[in-house]
């Protein structure tokens, strides 16, 4: 895991304004598939925004979250072309086989849960994400194949 | 190398005489032709041209962005016959190049008509699109996004250079006036307006930004042309800028774009080193630069004053629309938001004049749109027609219609959590900004999903709401608050728990919803739930009182039972998630009522109509 990423490396980037603050956020997010809490102050600082307003942007965008992600993603995509093909009942499914709920990740820290209101790749619906990996015409069935391939 | 006025028509000349006779192999590779291996299937053709002794001289291969008929990727072209192949495999690579040194096509990765069952040869006599009117999409499949000059080649940048040697701002202004253009973003509000309000505006600096968060479920439009023409945004943003008096402008994208990014980042670069961009563009004195500013995943960042206050890097609520972004926008100075394929428009009318653009499309919506046609049609994906186009001719001529035998066109969806569905009377609607928004939807920015019966509609309803409940800042009440009792009420419905007097519920909540809600999220938030009740009463009567869901898909509402019509060919055991259809090879099947998840994968496999879907009492 790419933990030893710079926080410095990531600011200086950036001006240091308040305008930088939701890319420095997104740089954070990349480089620790988290915001680690403790980077947060040095964030206000640089940009000169308050902690409380760092924290408020921080829970108000979904792309970004404190909790640590699992190592493999599995994001169903909920746009309304998936949601017509079924979208449900993958997300329903795979809750079930995972035993945890969207936005959730398992125990052992392995998978995590997501749903995402469309990647914008309607032809492909219904569609589900494996990492960066885009899987089109998912059925419920495909499920099994993707959890083993993911362990 | 930077360009000049000077320099420019020369240099735009060459490029275009390279680009006219060159051979060239093109594939795509937009999101969804990556999905599908495109990267994979360039690279085999490219060992494959070098195997055959053909060099870049001989033939270039060139990355495109998206054809738009995404259900066939991925889509490899050969030019400058305009030969088209669709599934590519990377197996395919050797066939493509052996039939291109021949000087031949390879026949089977043709597209066949379904109805003529005869391979069709050429892009442009395939019916998906020879239908089409590509404006917004001129250059979208046609130049490799990465490379400036394939750009330039095709016509960019030459509005800009006939702007700036020729034309005053207030020439600009005026020719995009007359051109009646409206916002593709799905408010429809007159750009020529907004830019001289903006120009008159007191104020310094003037921003102008462009919108790239499309947030509407179901559309992607905006993603394939940031994606395969960004040089047309920008230039379209530049044009903005000259004739408005801006100096800095802004493209906010959608994080969930990454491929829109690096490639606007790159166009970004790439108009900087040619002069077209930055400080004194084409050697004048008019200097215009633009930044990307990533959005964060939330939907109410594509409402106009949310999206400004993410810029800033504020959380994005919306605030109320009495103060103009025109006059206090971004960081309170006169401000231009518009979208993405507005922004490509604006090129094609400085060059071609407004008279040209104005005489396609109806009377108060000129040009063309760009549509998403996707859900339950035969071609997904990218349709840019005029404005006036009926639905009908969208989804049956150009889209190829319902796919499946036994499947009926029920209702499209058009124009997102803010529109609405209309049944099949109303396909005969020439689609344009008034004629939906008459008839309880909007066109919005182009989204249509197809659905057909084995959808239900109490179901999309609800699924909207969620998505909204989901999505709304929570700022104020009646959208906050109005929301959550909106889907308590549409849940108990698909659960089997409704009340005929939950239908007035409904309408009242509707009414709260649209007076009393801050932002457009939650004034057209019950668009999607009026217009279902509005045209499919009879449906929601049926989960009410009769505790059916015909469409099968609300699970406390349904059963799945098979029939004697079985006769025991195991596909539906095979697709069944739970494993809970058992039965020997040609004997009747039966579904274990007790893990059955009423997914109805057993039912859309049947070829024998053997399964029926009957009430929750079964």
């Amino acid at each position: 895991m790419a933990t030893n990423i710079n926080l410095d490396d990531i600011l200086t980037r950036y001006p240091e304004e308040e305008a930088s603050l939701i890319e420095i956020l997104h740089d954070i997010q990349a480089a620790h598939r988290h915001l680690p809490r403790e980077t947060m102050k040095t964030v206000a600082e640089y940009t000169g925004v308050p902690l409380s307003r760092v924290t408020a942007v921080a829970t108000f965008y979904s792309a970004f979250s404190f909790e640590p992600k699992g190592e493999t993603v599995i994001k169903i995509c909920m746009g309304t072309a998936c949601h017509v093909k079924g979208a449900n009942l993958i997300k329903g499914e795979a809750e079930r086989k995972l035993g945890i709920k969207a936005g959730q990740t398992t125990k052992d820290g392995k998978f995590t849960l997501e749903v995402v209101n469309c990647v914008g790749a309607c032809a492909m619906a219904p569609l589900v994400i494996q990492n960066e990996q885009y899987y089109g015409k998912f059925k419920p069935v495909d499920l099994d194949k993707l959890l083993r391939t993911g362990e | 190398m930077k360009l000049t006025l000077d320099t420019f028509h020369k240099f735009q000349k060459e490029q275009a005489a390279r680009l006219e006779g060159r051979k060239a192999i093109t594939v795509c590779c937009g999101t969804s032709c990556r999905a599908k291996g495109g990267l994979d299937v360039a690279s085999a053709i490219q060992t494959k041209l070098k195997d055959a002794g053909l060099d870049e001289n001989a033939v270039e291969l060139t990355q495109t962005g998206c054809h738009g008929w995404c259900e066939m990727g991925p889509i490899v072209t050969v030019e400058p016959e305009g030969t088209f192949y669709q599934q590519v495999k990377v197996e395919d690579a050797d066939a493509i190049v052996a039939s291109y040194t021949k000087g031949n096509a390879e026949e089977k990765l043709l597209y066949r008509d379904p109805t003529t069952r005869q391979r069709v040869a050429s892009y442009h006599a395939i019916p998906f699109y020879a239908g089409q009117t590509r404006w917004a999409l001129r250059n979208v499949g046609r130049v490799d996004p990465a490379n400036i000059n394939d750009s330039i080649a095709r016509g960019s940048y030459v509005a800009l250079n006939r702007a700036l040697t020729s034309m005053t701002p207030e020439g600009v202004l005026n020719e995009v006036a007359e051109a009646k253009l409206r916002g593709r973003g799905g408010g429809g509000f007159d750009a020529g307006r907004k830019w001289r309000s903006a120009a008159k505006a007191p104020g310094f600096p003037k921003y102008i930004i462009c919108n790239g968060d499309e947030g509407d479920p179901g559309a992607f439009m905006d993603r394939t042309i940031m994606e395969g023409d960004p040089h047309g945004v920008l230039e379209g943003m530049i044009l903005a800028a000259f004739a408005v008096g801006s100096n800095q402008g802004y493209i906010y994208v959608r994080q969930e774009y990454p491929l829109a990014v690096e490639h606007l980042r790159q166009a970004i670069k790439d108009a900087h080193a040619m002069g077209l961009l930055g400080d004194n563009i084409l050697g004048t004195e008019f200097s215009f630069d633009v930044r990307i500013a990533r959005g964060g995943g939330a939907f109410v960042c594509g409402e106009s004053s949310a999206l400004m206050r993410s810029i800033e890097g504020k959380v994005g609520e919306p605030r109320a629309k009495y103060v103009h972004a025109t006059d206090k926008g971004l960081n309170d100075k006169p401000t231009v938001l518009n979208n993405v394929e507005t922004y490509v428009n604006v090129p094609l009318i400085v060059e071609k004049g407004s008279q040209w653009f104005a005489n396609t499309g109806t009377d108060k919506s000129k040009g063309t749109k760009a549509f998403s046609v996707v859900g339950k049609v035969l071609h997904s994906g990218l349709i840019e027609v005029p404005m006036g186009t009926t639905l009908r001719e969208l989804i049956f001529d150009i889209a190829g219609g319902i796919p499946g035998k036994n499947r009926q066109f029920k209702a499209v969806q058009t124009g997102g959590p803010s529109g609405g569905c209309l049944p099949e009377k109303m396909l005969d609607l020439p689609v344009d900004f008034d004629s939906l928004a008459d008839n309880g939807s909007m066109m919005g920015s182009g989204g249509l999903i197809v659905m057909d019966d084995r959808n239900c509609i109490v179901d999309v309803a609800r699924y909207f709401v969620h998505f909204l409940v989901e999505e709304s800042c929570g700022k104020c009440v009646p959208c906050r608050e109005g929301l959550r009792h909106l889907l308590d009420v549409l849940e108990r419905i698909t659960q089997g728990k409704g009340k005929m007097s939950d239908l007035d519920t409904i309408e009242r909540l509707c009414d709260v919803l649209e007076n009393g809600s801050l932002c457009a999220l939650g004034k057209s938030a019950a668009n999607p739930v009026r217009s279902t009740l509005r045209y499919f009463r009879k449906e929601y009567e049926e989960h009410i009182n009769e505790h059916f869901c015909k469409a099968g898909v609300c699970p406390a509402l349904c059963t799945y039972k098979i029939n004697d019509q079985c006769t025991g060919c195991t596909l539906c055991a095979k697709v069944c998630p739970t494993h809970c259809i058992s039965g020997s090879r040609k004997e009747k099947h039966v579904i274990d009522q007790a893990k059955c998840i009423q997914c109805g994968s057993c039912f859309d496999v049947c070829n024998f109509n053997a399964i029926d879907i009957l009430g929750s009492n079964g």
